[in-house]
């Protein structure tokens, strides 16, 4: 057989199939996944992993060295020491044990950050209030104790710590700031909305306002809703940062012939939703009032403090830490109304 | 004997290059330009390149699509602040969006705020238009049918009920289609979820139905006539009018198969309409979709198209129908 053009075209189909293989061998994954059924059988509710996905999750979701426990001393902290604000009832033994815990979880001493030093700085002064870092450990602090005593709905008893968001670093690696996009209003490519085109920032309106999410009709027939194509837009990019936060696909909540259908989701749908609040919460009563706390160099292009979205904790796993509870062994982490009332976030 | 069981065409025939019949009236006056044989044409197709004949039609519809063309391309090329490298980079991604949904229906919308979306639309769809009028010009000059034209229009109607019917009829610019490769199809999943998963809409299970349809038409046709091409089966027309040896056995081959055969002809009736129907079955269930129907899936239930299934697991309550959600 004589192909035509001879060796020109043999060079070129070379060439295209060396090109189409960087385009397949690129663009997919290869079948290392894993299926879980995950409802009915037939409906198609699986939960697809990506091996690699399944593994990178276990590698950063670590638990930290546990810190021992400790004898009570008998004594209140604020007996020992001057301005504790939040912690003053509790014994100065388990206080102790928890500043030590603090300083491991969010500034350990053989990171870039020298341990106690970071909130109480060099002067011996443990009761100044004089570093903003401290002044954030304690709202931070207050946070902790709300979610633990408050949310529940969310976080079970399993609980959040420091560590939960800090894993060792000073800032969560995981924080969002407004990010208005290109002037033009345009569409750009958004990480949030896993490299779509879709909303460039989904946390600003949802996570920090409280913009409808639920966009799909609720009758058959039209009957006055107006909610567009563009909000639905919006809810996807949404709905695409939680998914690659938690690891998940679609289906860990949703049946994905009827998104909004509530009998036919997942319980971890429910939990979603109230994580949506909690969220909210945390973003706009706690990061949002330490505005003016921060130093100008801790905050965003636009100026806004940073904030915590599904990743903040969940770090690519369908639970913080892959489940694990660090707070049982600091029920000083829990307590509610050590807060003003907040109005409630829904 | 030529062989034709491959996937590109072996043998180029090179005659005298021929201009085509000269036309009644007007002989060859409606063609432009020397004809020349490309080897690498002749390979998907004939060999011999030209001549064209553009005309009025043609060279307007290039001008109006260009047009739309570069201000799509400019609007994208501004929103990444005129950088080529960020330009080329997300271009996939780049978008000219139509007005925002709060606009309704501006008829003047101002220019960053979905006036270019307008224009290049209108423009687009002058383009099509034209190239329309073209095709159907062209077909009637060769004193054919005009079949490819209302095809043509077919695929226009699901064109325009996206872009221009159905947002008229919701009262808002804000429910067309963004000019985009990826903000396209982010705005079609969009457009599914918001009302209710569009495989539940009727029309657009027979818009898949024809389209899948077709590809297995045109397996089925292109299998058999290139099976039969070392026959002479793929001089169609002769077959049609002195059935030979190919088309009895291209005839035979489906009959023994499926106990039922197309004719010659007949086949690419049925092409003809399922490639037809697929845009225009489409273009009524875009139509309807948020003008008679809001959601498909409760659509579906109310008229029990949509099964139930045996519930799995606990039972699930929409969190927000309970008291303060905490």
């Amino acid at each position: 057989m004589k192909l035509p053009g001879g060796i020109g075209l043999r060079i070129g189909a070379v060439v295209a199939v060396v090109a189409a293989c960087f385009v397949i061998f690129g663009t997919f994954h290869g079948p290392q996944t894993k299926s879980v059924q995950h409802g009915y059988r037939g409906t198609g509710m699986d939960l697809v992993y990506a091996r690699a996905e399944l593994v990178a999750a276990r590698a950063d979701n670590g638990l930290p060295d546990a810190i021992d426990t400790v004898e009570p001393a008998g004594q209140k902290s604020s007996e020992v020491y001057q301005n504790v604000q939040v912690l003053g009832d509790i014994d100065v033994a388990e206080f102790n044990r928890l500043m030590a815990s603090f300083a491991a979880w969010v500034a350990p001493k053989d990171g870039p950050q020298a341990g106690c030093a970071y909130c109480h700085g060099n002067e011996g002064n443990f009761a100044s209030d004089a570093l903003y870092t401290k002044r954030v450990a304690r709202r931070m602090l207050q946070m902790t104790r709300h979610i633990n005593a408050d949310w529940q709905p969310h976080v079970q008893k399993t609980g959040v710590t420091c560590y939960t968001c800090h894993r060792g670093q000073p800032v969560p690696s995981y924080v969002w700031f407004k990010n208005p996009g290109p002037a033009s209003g345009m569409a750009v490519p958004t990480a949030a909305g896993g490299t779509s085109s879709l909303l460039t920032d989904p946390y600003t309106p949802y996570l920090d306002g409280t913009a409808e999410i639920r966009v799909a009709s609720t009758t058959a027939l039209p009957a006055g809703d107006r909610q567009s194509i563009k909000q639905t837009e919006g809810t996807y990019s949404l709905m695409m940062h939680m998914a690659n936060s938690l690891g998940v696909n679609c289906t860990y909540c949703h049946n994905t012939r009827a998104f909004s259908n509530w009998s036919q989701s997942t319980p971890q749908r429910v939990s979603a939703w109230y994580g949506i609040r909690m969220v909210r919460d945390i973003d706009r009563n706690y990061l949002e009032s330490l505005q003016d706390t921060f130093p100008v160099t801790r905050l965003g292009p636009h100026g806004d403090v940073a904030k915590v979205n599904c990743t903040t904790c969940h770090q690519g796993a369908f639970k913080p830490l892959l489940g694990a509870s660090m707070v049982g062994s600091y029920p000083e982490l829990i307590a509610s109304g050590s807060e003003p009332p907040k109005p409630p976030h829904m | 004997m030529p062989e034709y069981q491959n996937i590109f065409t072996q043998v180029q025939l090179r005659g005298p290059l021929y201009p085509g019949i000269p036309l009644p009236g007007v002989g060859n006056r409606e063609r432009r330009g020397t004809p020349s044989f490309n080897t690498w044409a002749g390979i998907i197709g004939d060999a011999q390149v030209g001549p064209i004949y553009l005309g009025f039609f043609g060279l307007a519809s290039i001008a109006f699509g260009f047009a739309a063309f570069e201000i799509i391309g400019l609007n994208m090329w501004a929103s990444v602040g005129w950088s080529p490298v960020q330009f080329v980079r997300q271009l996939p991604w780049l978008a000219l969006e139509p007005p925002a949904p709060g606009a309704g229906l501006c008829v003047i919308c101002p220019l960053q705020q979905g006036g270019w979306w307008q224009i290049a639309g209108l423009f687009l769809t002058t383009s099509v238009l034209l190239w329309w009028v073209r095709i159907y010009r062209r077909a009637k000059a060769l004193g054919m049918g005009t079949h490819a034209a209302w095809a043509f229009l077919s695929a226009i109607w699901l064109f325009l009920v996206l872009g221009f019917i159905r947002p008229l009829l919701m009262g808002s610019w804000g429910e067309a289609v963004p000019f985009g490769i990826f903000p396209h199809l982010d705005w079609t999943a969009a457009f599914s979820l918001r009302y209710g998963n569009l495989f539940y809409n009727p029309f657009h299970m027979l818009s898949i139905v024809f389209l899948y349809g077709s590809t297995l038409l045109f397996a089925m046709h292109g299998a058999t006539i290139l099976a039969v091409s070392r026959l002479g089966g793929e001089r169609e027309i002769e077959q049609i009018v002195d059935r030979g040896t190919a088309s009895e056995r291209a005839a035979l081959f489906w009959r023994w198969t499926m106990g039922f055969n197309a004719t010659m002809e007949s086949v690419h009736r049925w092409a003809w309409w399922f490639a037809v129907l697929t845009p225009l079955v489409g273009g009524i269930g875009i139509l309807l979709t948020g003008t008679a129907v809001d959601n498909w899936y409760l659509w579906a239930v109310k008229h029990g198209v949509a099964p139930g299934y045996p519930h799995y697991g606990p039972p699930v309550v929409d969190p927000a129908l309970l008291t303060g959600g905490k």
